[in-house]
């Protein structure tokens, strides 16, 4: 377990359990089926496949209504595809509201965000992980002791802190406070502290101090885990809504794309098919990265799964 | 650079490696007790003044404690709805994402696409999915369209009745939660040793039992995980009801959080939202050291 180098995964597992697992089960059960056996698998197929449709409804239902006129969004029946396909409406939406400028500000804060969270968690996670110093586990202890503590606790004295730094309505008040939660550093000390000390060691004894080592040794070795944390962050702040929502005023200058989708429904004459699209093209970014990186998504979660959002 | 050489001197050299740490560690240190210490304290010294938004605070000991629970006439509903959200949702979550991770066993073809497909909504902004939601549970909307012109039944107006309200902000919660769980526990079922499933099988055991006695003792780890981190969120919620119901009708869905974030910035009253928000904290600790106590009953670890 510990010759291989070491999943993210394993790692964390091993921090866990201490037991690694004999053989995955993924190969279990694949001797020859009875017919009855077939007959059954027949039906898991329909009863899974049969669920996903179910649950994918509203998201196709949406994606249609965004196609429609507005007029015929309630249309009784109801019906899957409008009258015509109008396209259109998806252009509308940027006239409809400042909905450029959201996705720019979301975009901007979720990049920003995340190279904050990966520089500052990368560099006090090979401090936690791999350096020795007075006080470390201590300090890491209040570390992890912070975790605990609810968004919502936090959000009425940011809110606070913002009025007094006079950072109400700009993009670092949306950017820096929940990006040096313990979450990320957390995850980058357990992963380095998987890594085999002999790396180091050989570059420390050539000469190499602790910044180039992290640099050149550590981080190239570290892709994976950096990574996984850089796409959880990134959700995480594409998604943010109760912070964003605190802390902007004018939405039309530092508004993100949550806090403009949620100022639509607000606005009068709801434009329902405006709504959706806006919806819709909300979901694209963040559906694209899930797709793209799906053979990850497991051991992202089994990773990231510690903290959730 | 460093200009570090290796050299016997322990003493030196770990001197210039504590130095080096500091270095290492001092952005995120700054970060955290600029923006979670002095958050904390401020928020314990918030919940005992009055404190307005703009104008003078004013000390007030526990008088806002006192306030929510005697003069406050949204702190009890608010309390009862975020214990009725939670009792809902998590057993329902965390049973349906259970099933669904099982019945995505290996022989299901195409099960990789279909855990991406169930996973969509846990990354999707919430308030886009709400707004769907919102557009299909409105009276003209396809549940009630498609009740109206299949069946002939008028269904109720859900968003505007207390219960139906509340059952739809589950309901909504539930399919955007799923997939989060459901990736738990089938990353534990690939984890299941083939040689405890395979004895398992040569003693008998399948279908119903072998899932029942076998698979789910040994996934009981993440089992409890799972639902302590379903009971955490739940009882944080906020973007469901305060988006798709506004908290209504009335106050019947508004939870907690929405009422911390109502007292603290619709009416300025950041001092009694402190207040409100701690004891969230202290429902979140006390819920999650029970559930830590009871565990010892179900959870199976394996040494």
């Amino acid at each position: 377990m510990s010759t291989e180098l070491i999943s993210p995964v394993t790692a964390i597992a091993d921090a866990e359990h201490d037991a690694a697992p004999v053989e995955p089960a993924e190969r279990r059960g694949r001797a020859p089926l009875t017919t009855g056996g077939r007959i059954r698998l027949v039906f898991a197929h329909l009863g899974v496949y049969l669920a996903a449709l179910i649950f994918v409804s509203p998201l196709v239902y949406a994606f249609f209504s965004a196609l429609k006129p507005n007029s015929e969004m309630f249309s009784m029946p109801p019906t899957l595809v409008g009258s015509e396909l109008r396209w259109s409406n998806f252009a509308d939406v940027f006239a409809y509201g400042p909905f450029l400028t959201y996705i720019g500000n979301s975009f901007f804060v979720a990049i920003a965000g995340t190279l904050v969270v990966l520089t500052v968690s990368t560099m006090a996670g090979y401090a936690f992980g791999r350096l020795r110093w007075k006080g470390r586990d201590l300090v890491f202890v209040l570390f992890l002791g912070t975790l605990m503590v609810p968004q919502e606790v936090l959000v009425i004295p940011m809110f606070q802190v913002m009025q007094w730094l006079g950072w109400v309505d700009s993009y670092p008040a949306l950017i820096f406070p929940f990006a040096f939660t313990a979450f990320g550093t957390f995850l980058m000390r357990q992963f380095f502290r998987g890594i085999p000390f002999e790396l180091e060691e050989a570059a420390r004894v050539d000469g190499a101090g602790p910044i180039r080592s992290f640099l050149q040794i550590i981080l190239p070795l570290a892709k994976s885990a950096v990574a996984v944390l850089a796409v959880f962050t990134f959700l995480s702040f594409w998604n943010s809504y109760l912070w964003p929502l605190i802390v902007t005023v004018d939405y039309a200058s530092h508004g993100t794309l949550p806090i403009g989708l949620a100022s639509f429904s607000g606005l009068q004459g709801t434009r329902w098919d405006l709504q959706m699209a806006a919806a819709i093209i909300s979901m694209v970014p963040t559906t694209v990265l899930v797709i793209a990186l799906q053979k990850h998504l497991v051991k992202g979660i089994a990773m990231a799964g510690l903290g959730g959002r | 650079m460093s200009t570090t050489t290796y050299t016997p001197r322990r003493g030196t050299l770990a001197r210039t490696e504590s130095r080096q740490a500091l270095g290492f560690v001092s952005p995120a240190l700054a970060g955290l007790a600029l923006f979670t210490i002095v958050p904390v304290v401020l928020s314990i010294v918030m919940g005992f003044f009055n404190w307005p938004t703009f104008g003078d605070k004013e000390f007030v000991g526990f008088d806002n404690y006192v306030r929510l629970f005697t003069q406050s006439p949204d702190f009890w509903p608010a309390l009862r709805n975020t214990f009725v959200f939670a009792l809902l949702y998590v057993p329902i979550s965390v049973i349906l994402s259970l099933l669904l991770a099982l019945s995505l066993s290996s022989r299901i073809r195409g099960r990789g696409a279909l855990r991406v497909l169930f996973f969509i909504p846990v990354v999707t902004p919430m308030v886009a999915n709400v707004l769907v939601w919102k557009m299909l549970l409105q009276p003209q909307g396809l549940f009630n369209g498609l009740a109206q012109s299949w069946f002939g039944v008028q269904l109720p107006n859900f968003l505007a009745d207390p219960q139906w309200a509340m059952i739809m902000v589950v309901v909504m919660s539930v399919w955007q939660g799923l997939g989060y769980n459901m990736l738990i526990f089938s990353a534990a079922l690939e984890q299941l040793p083939e040689s405890v499933v395979e004895a398992a099988r040569i003693d008998g055991a399948k279908g119903f039992r072998m899932i029942w006695s076998v698979m789910l003792p040994m996934i009981s780890p993440s089992i409890f995980f799972a639902s302590i981190m379903t009971m955490i969120t739940s009882l944080q919620v906020f973007a469901q009801p305060q988006l798709l119901t506004g908290g209504g009708p009335g106050n019947a869905t508004q939870p907690l959080v929405q009422f911390i974030y109502n007292q603290g910035f619709k009416f300025q009253e950041l001092g009694l939202a402190a207040a409100a928000a701690w004891i969230l904290f202290a429902i979140i600790i006390v819920l999650t050291a029970l559930q830590f106590r009871a565990q010892k009953k179900w959870v199976h670890y394996e040494h």
